[in-house]
Order: structure tokens, then sequence, then C-alpha cells
């Protein structure tokens, strides 16, 4: 169910631009006033889940998740990124964390071998599709700034560079595509084949990965096979940042294939803030991994602590006073 | 109920496929032998717990209060509006899965609702319908669901299936902690008076009497008192700890769990001995006896009301420092609650031990040292004269405690300290060590009886492990640095690995240590022969 369903919503998102733009003519509303509502959407929809939801409740204790030998004895060697109890060493855990998905690379496989015995065998598969997908997007999303900056700067020529370094096919084929569908296929085939990962996936987990396979492969499609018209997106795109549209006949010229993978990109904004794609907010506020384990060094404050009812030395010697004296035990009251 | 009686082997045999319907249409099954009998209204009661009522897990009715689903859901939102965590855990998992398999209770039960991301998922999807647009929206395709008396039960039967251990978090690429959204679940169920006897009975217990077991001032003194009995047959030597001293250098505070059953009590003795061998000024309390804290595993409030006893005790008798005993929850509260809830404690010193000089700058706000730390540091600094020979019969290994490890991280101390006192030391696999150790499997507050299936089932993957290096190295003992451990490791051994004993550190410290004007010594703290002195009694 949750795969059909998903796969279904994403063609009906295909069809939704390919008859508005492509049949309705409505150029005008794909081309300038979605994109500008999908991404105030996302703008707005994303502060508003991190500053707003997630910020306005406050981190009470310190509960760093500590994966290392704590600060000690000066003689006993810290884990400075495991258990870090200086800012560097947040800063570096979460680096790691962030740049390297360097938790889900302690990934294991638990099996039970010879009816009853547990072993634990490497799973690196996950931790390297997923760094594959995403360092992919995010150099495609990089090599997407060209569109919207008239002199292209450097650093952005060297990233294109990089990524068509294998000088293959014409045009040249840039490196993030392949993998960017390969590393998304297999998140998805990953999903469907292992019972337990198929078992807990919902219909947003597909969602989520055929909207991002669809955007990938419309995108590949426009610039290897069925190819539009590339200096018109560039004047439509500055037009977009500049704030002054294109004129509606530029716009009929570009293709409809730009304005599925236009839409479809529109629909990943506006979708995103209210999804789990706010792992991308939500990864850097993980009290467990953002928090210095310095708990015992420095008193942590919870902004809610209130007092509570105690009960007291005083109410503990009433009650046994006469068993302490028997026992020996000093008591404050004869 | 009828008796637990499923052999190992039939035990070991775990079904790893899903069940045909989904999750969410498949209804709990509230079974036997998985579960804890309900609190007793009057346990509840005595700390003013709201909604006690008579009630049975197994029956088709529950005695809710009336408007209960008004109450959980205000509840919830007041809890979301307290803790980030709560919000950012329920809105960010991308169910990868890489939890799935590293929950004990998964791998030895196979119950899907035992992946932590499922656990997670049945209070998420209460919080999709209730508080997120999405949700509200596009319901069950939002994977969002209404709260109904069935997904209450499957929330109490699957929170009291999760032992807050964190062992999910380390691998989850957001360091999503099923451990604080259970926190949040028996926050709710307590809420409704849908708490476990087990857990408030010693809740109760604490409060009034000062310790879980409610030992009184003068059981805990005749409780000493049996051990210096035994310690003077082992060594020759009378110590003389003190109770409730005022003026005293150091408060020694530790689970009370260690004051009454084997072999926890051995580990008692370990302490009685050291701190007498090193002369320490030191002194007990009646009232703040009890390290541990079960109040954890209801309420955060309740927690707090427990731990203050440990600060307003150490003020009153005006001690400097506090140092704390082996017990692994009881560490996850002092490391990071304590002085959040019931600091700063001013009135004490940076912790500074008085026999090495060594200030404990690592504890210098909260101002509580771990044992295995001032011991670690004895050792390094030649403080104490060892005979780790007394230990040679014994292939030691150690189990990381699941709060000392990932609340805390205390890795080294506790091997240092045990290399020091036995020659036969033996690291279990990698991969179910350290951060990545396994619950023993009846942590927080789920150590029953009626529930030994759990147990034994949730205590699988730790004594696999052991079996392992039993197979391979002969190890015989298994060393731990908690109170819980001691019970539960036990009755796990005894029947996953036969064989092994459970040992605290301190036990061995205390076989080891030579005190000054100590007989020959012939039997260890088990009153059994010491290796090669087997005739010698
Ligand atoms: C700081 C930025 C980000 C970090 C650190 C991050 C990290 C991760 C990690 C560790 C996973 C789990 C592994 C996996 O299932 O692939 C994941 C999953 C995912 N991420 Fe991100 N992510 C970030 C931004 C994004 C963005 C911008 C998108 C795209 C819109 C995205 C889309 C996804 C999707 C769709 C999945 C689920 C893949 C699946 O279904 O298996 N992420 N992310
Ligand atoms: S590892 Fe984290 S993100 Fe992945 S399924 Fe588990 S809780 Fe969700
Ligand atoms: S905290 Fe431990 S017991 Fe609870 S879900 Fe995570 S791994 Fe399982």
């Amino acid at each position: 169910m949750g795969p059909i369903f998903a796969l279904f919503a994403v063609i009906a998102l295909v069809l939704v631009a390919f008859v508005g733009a492509g049949v309705a003519n409505l150029h005008f509303l794909f081309g300038v006033v979605i994109p500008y509502a999908a991404f105030a959407i996302f703008i707005v929809g994303f502060i508003y889940r991190v500053l707003i939801w997630w910020g306005s409740s406050p981190v009470p204790f310190c509960i760093t998740t500590t994966c290392g030998q704590q600060e000690t004895l000066p003689w006993i060697k810290q884990s400075k990124l495991e258990n870090p109890s200086s800012t560097s060493g947040v800063i570096g855990r979460m680096a790691l964390e962030v740049l390297l998905f360097r938790s889900l690379f302690r990934n294991l496989k638990t099996q039970m071998v010879e009816g009853t015995k547990l072993v634990y065998g490497e799973a690196k598969w996950l931790w390297l599709a997923a760094l594959a997908f995403h360092w992919s997007f995010l150099v495609i999303v990089v090599r997407h700034l060209r569109f919207f900056i008239q002199n292209i700067p450097a650093p952005l020529k060297a990233i294109e560079g990089l990524d068509s370094f294998l000088q293959v096919g014409a045009p040249l084929l840039y490196i993030s595509d392949a993998v960017i569908l390969l590393a998304v296929t297999y998140l998805f085939l990953r999903r469907v084949f292992i019972p337990q990962v198929k078992y807990i996936s919902l219909a947003a987990d597909y969602f989520a990965l055929f909207l991002i396979l669809s955007i990938a492969g419309t995108g590949v499609l426009m610039r290897y096979f069925l190819k539009v018209d590339v200096v018109g997106v560039k004047e439509l795109a500055m037009g977009l940042i500049g704030f002054n549209p294109v004129e509606a006949k530029k716009m009929q010229e570009i293709g409809v294939l730009f304005y599925i993978h236009l839409f479809l990109v529109s629909s990943l904004l506006m979708y995103f803030p209210f999804s789990k794609l706010v792992h991308m907010g939500g990864v850097f506020l993980s009290p467990t991994r953002n928090m210095t384990a310095n708990s015992r060094m420095k008193r942590h404050i919870n902004p809610w602590n209130y007092p509570v009812h105690v009960h007291t030395y005083e109410e503990y010697e009433n009650d046994f006073r006469e068993k302490m004296k028997g026992a020996g035990i000093p008591v404050e009251k004869e | 109920m009828a008796k637990f009686t499923a052999k190992p082997d039939e035990l070991s045999k775990i079904d790893f496929t899903p069940p045909r319907t989904r999750w969410m249409e498949t209804p709990v099954e509230i079974r036997e032998h998985m579960f804890c009998h309900a609190a007793k209204p009057k346990e509840l009661d005595v700390v003013g717990f709201p909604n006690g009522h008579e009630w049975r897990p197994q029956d088709e009715d529950w005695k809710l209060p009336e408007n209960w689903e008004r109450m959980l859901l205000e509840k919830m939102s007041d809890l979301l509006g307290k803790y980030r965590s709560f919000k950012v855990f329920m809105d960010i998992c991308v169910r990868c899965g890489a939890c799935a398999d590293k929950c004990h209770f998964f791998i030895g039960t196979g119950d899907p609702k035992n992946m932590p991301v499922l656990r997670a998922e049945l209070m998420r999807s209460v919080y999709r319908k209730n508080f997120t647009a999405a949700g509200k929206i596009l319901r069950k395709i939002a994977g969002a669901r209404d709260l109904t008396v069935n997904v209450l039960k499957e929330w109490w039967y699957y929170f009291y299936q999760c032992t807050e251990c964190r062992r999910c978090s380390v691998f989850c690429p957001y360091g999503i902690d099923q451990a604080e959204i259970t926190m949040m679940g028996r926050e709710l169920t307590n809420l409704l008076g849908l708490n476990i006897g087990w857990i408030a009975g010693p809740v109760a217990a604490c409060y009034m009497k000062g310790n879980h077991l409610g030992l009184e001032p003068h059981t805990i003194t005749s409780s000493v008192e049996f051990f210096l009995d035994d310690i003077e047959t082992i060594t020759g030597i009378r110590i003389n700890p003190s109770f409730n001293r005022k003026g005293a250098e150091i408060l020694f505070v530790t689970p009370s769990g260690d004051l009454f059953a084997n072999p926890g009590t051995y580990t008692a003795m370990g302490y009685l001995m050291l701190f007498h061998e090193l002369g320490l000024d030191y002194t007990w309390s009646t009232y703040a006896s009890e390290g541990g804290n079960f109040g954890f595993f209801t309420t955060n409030e309740m927690a707090k009301r427990l731990n203050s006893k440990i600060y307003a005790e150490a003020k009153r008798l005006g001690v400097k420092w506090v140092l704390g005993g082996e017990c692994g929850h009881m560490w996850r509260v002092l490391h990071q609650y304590m002085d959040t809830w019931n600091g700063p404690a001013d009135f004490l010193e940076v912790p500074k031990s008085p026999i090495t000089g060594t200030v404990f700058e690592n504890a210098k706000s909260t101002k509580m040292v771990h044992i295995t730390e001032f011991t670690a540091d004895l050792i390094k600094n030649g403080k104490l004269k060892l005979d780790p020979s007394r230990n040679d019969h014994l292939k030691v290994t150690f189990h990381d405690s699941c709060n000392t490890a990932r609340g805390m991280g205390i890795f080294e101390e506790p091997r240092y300290v045990i290399k020091n006192v036995c020659k036969h030391f033996y690291e279990m696999p990698e991969d179910t060590i350290r951060e990545k150790t396994f619950c023993c499997g009846s942590g927080t507050g789920l150590n029953a009886s009626e529930n030994m299936e759990l147990r034994l089932r949730g205590g699988f993957a730790r004594a696999n492990a052991v079996r392992f290096v039993h197979e391979h190295y002969g190890v015989n003992m298994l060393a731990n640095v908690c109170a819980i451990d001691r019970a539960t490791l036990s009755t796990s051994m005894d029947y996953w690995v036969p064989g092994v004993g459970v040992t605290g550190v301190h036990e061995l410290v205390g076989n080891a240590l030579i005190m000054k004007g100590e007989k020959e010594r012939t039997i260890d703290l088990r009153m059994e022969p010491l290796p090669g002195k087997e005739g010698a009694q």
C-alpha cells in the first residue's frame, strides 16, 4: 500500500504540472507563482519548525549520549569527540555527525547463527548510500546556483569541473547525477526488501524517495536526453530572483519537462517543513548529540525547575527516633 | 498465573518475521510473563501520585478515570512544552531502521514493536494526529492515529518493555533516544494510575524510609553488623563504621540493594574494608540510604523528590563531598540530573581524595565522585597493597551498565581497578561492551518475578556475549558496577550461562586488599576457600 500510494501521489504531481503548463498554458502560475509560494512556505515553515516549535521548548537536562570515555583522572585518556566535555569537542562531534553521519557508521547487523548464537556483522551499505545520496544532493543544489548568478564564480566552476571530471558523454556526465539515482534507488529497494525496514515504513517514507527520484530523473532527462532551452531557464531563474519575471512568450519556449521538474521541486519545498525532512534542522538540535558532557563540572540550568515536596530529615527522624536511638544512631532531638 | 517454565532452548528460538498485518492494525496482546503487576493504590497514595486504582493489566477494563484521553493529551502537550528532546524526537525520525536490531528486547523477542523506532512510532502516531497539521489532515497516510484504549494499552505494554538503556540512541544518526520517549510514556501512564507495583512499592518505601527496600535505620545498622562479623571472620579485623555522623569529611551513598542480597552484599563488604584500610573519615546515612532512584522510572518530579535527600543530608551532616557506590541508573541520575534538580551544592567543596590529594575536577560542581574513580586513583598512586592472586580462581569479564556507559562514559576506571585486583581478565566481543553494551534486560524497575520471560529474553543478548567468553576463555565471573545488575544478571546467568557468577568490582577489591594487621586469609568474601587454601580450614 505505502509505496503504491506514494507512487501515485508523485505521478499525480507530474500530471498536474504536465496539464497545467503543457496543456492549459499556465506558465505564469507554474513558473512564477508556485515557485515563489513554495519558497515562502519552505522558509516560513522551516523557521517556524526550528525556532518556534522546537525553539520554544527548553532543554531541561544535560542528556548527552556518551559514546566514549568521560573526562576523568588526568592519566585516563578521554574520548574527546565521543564524550565531549568542551565546546570544541561538541563542534567536532556535530561536524562528524552532519558531514559524515558518524553514528550511522556504527551500524551493525545483528544475526542469529547456529540457532542460538548472536553475531554482529558489518553493515555499512546504509551509511554509504545515505552519504552518497546527501552529498550528491548537496552538490546538485550548489550546481544549480549557476542559474541564479550572472557571472559564475570560480568555486562553482571548480565544483562543476570536479563533478564532471570523468569527461564522458556530451554534455559531460555529472557524477552526482548518477550517484543520486543509484543511491536513492538503493534506499528505496532496502525499504522494500528488508522485512523490518518494510514493516516500519510509512507512505511518507516512500513519497520522499519517489519525489526526490522524480526530481533527479526529470533533471537528468532534461540535461542528457530531451534537451530544454537552458538559456531560457536561466533567464527565468534570474527573473525570479530579481523579482522581475520574464514575459510569457519566453516562458512558453522552455518546454513542459522543465515545468514538471520545477513543480516537483516546489512540491518538495512545500512538503519539507511538514515532514520528516526537517531532520536537516533537527540533527543540529538533538540534545543527545549537541550537549557538552560536563554535567558534573558545570551545573546545567532547567528553566522550569520548581520546588517539590520532599520527605525531610526532620519528618524521618520523627518517624524513627526511638529506633535510631536504640541502634546507636545520633539524632537531632533527644 | 501459571509458573514460567520455558527452557533456554525454547526461549532462544526467536522468530524475526514481522506479522502479516501492519503494525497499526495489529492489536496489542498483553502476554503472561511479559508484564509486571499493577501498582497498589496505597503505594501511589503515599507519594501523592494521581488516580491510583485497582486494576489488572490482563483485564479488558482498566477502570480508567473518565476523561482520560483529555488528561493524557493535555499532559502530552505539557511535556512537549517542557522537553525539546520530545518534540525533536517526535519530528525527525526518518525510519531508516538503523536502531531496529539494536534493542535487546527486539533481539530477544523478535516482536517488531520492540524495535526502538516502532516503540517510538506508537507515541509518534498519536503526536501526529493531535499536534501536527499533516497528521490532522492526512491522518493514516501521514502515520497518524487516534488515542484509544487499545493504543493506551499498547503504550503501557511496550513502555514497560523498554529499560531506557539508550543503546538505540548510540546508533541513531540523530541520536534519537527512545529512553527519553519511554520516560514521557511513563509520565503519561503514571498520570492515570497505571504504574507497576515493582516500581511504585520501592518509590513509596524510598520516600518514607530512605531506601527502596524500606530498610529502617536499625535494620540498616544490623545488616552492616552482619557484614562486619563476616569481615572479622575473614580478616580478623573488626571494623567500626559510623552512621549519620556529623562532621565526617565524606558522605557515602550506595544503592540499598547492596545491603540486602547476595552478591551485592559482598560488594558492600568490599567498600567497608577499603574505607577502613584507608582510615577514611566518612559516614553512611540512614536517611539518604539510597543511591538508586526508582522515581526516575515514574515521573521526573518524583525522581527529584527522592534525589533531594542526598544533598539535604550532606548539608545537615556538614560533610565536604559525597562518594557514590556502584550502581547504574543511580549514576545516570547523579551525573546528568542531580545538580540541575537539587543543586547548586555550594555548601560542599570540590572533592579531593584525602589519601592521594587528587582533586576530582570532573566533579567540581556536583561534588559527587564515583567509587571506581576514587579507587582507580588510589591504585594509580600506589596507596593500596593488593594481592591479585587471591582472585586467581576467577576468570573475569566486565559488563558495562547501560547508564554508566551511555549516560556517563565511565569505561576505563572500572577496568583499571579490575586489572589491578585480578590477573585473568577477558573482554566480551567489542560490539557488546562499552557504549555498545547490552542491558541486563531488567533495568528501569522491570526486575520483578512475574515478568520473568521478558527479563530472560531481554537478557539474552548480554548472556550470549558472556557465553562466548565463557566458552572461549573459561570466564566464570561477570563483574559489573551496578546493584541491579548484581541481582538480575545472576538470574540471567543461571538460566543462560550456568557456571558464571556475578560480582561487584569492590568485592574483587576487598578480596585482593591486603589490610594492616589482617590474619592470613584462607577464605574470600563469600566464605569460600581462596585458591591454594582449599584445605586450610
Ligand atoms: C544537514 C543536513 C542533513 C543531514 C545531516 C542529513 C542526514 C540524514 C541521515 C543520517 C539519514 C539517514 C540515512 C538514510 O536513510 O538515508 C537521512 C535520511 C534522509 N534524508 Fe537527510 N540529511 C540532511 C538533509 C537532507 C535534505 C536537504 C534532504 C532532501 C530534501 C534529505 C532527505 C533525506 C531523505 C529522503 C532521507 C530518507 C532516506 C530513506 O528513505 O532511506 N536530507 N538524512
Ligand atoms: S535510527 Fe533514528 S532515524 Fe533511524 S529509524 Fe531509528 S530512530 Fe528513526
Ligand atoms: S532504550 Fe534500550 S530498551 Fe529502550 S528501545 Fe532503546 S535499546 Fe530498546
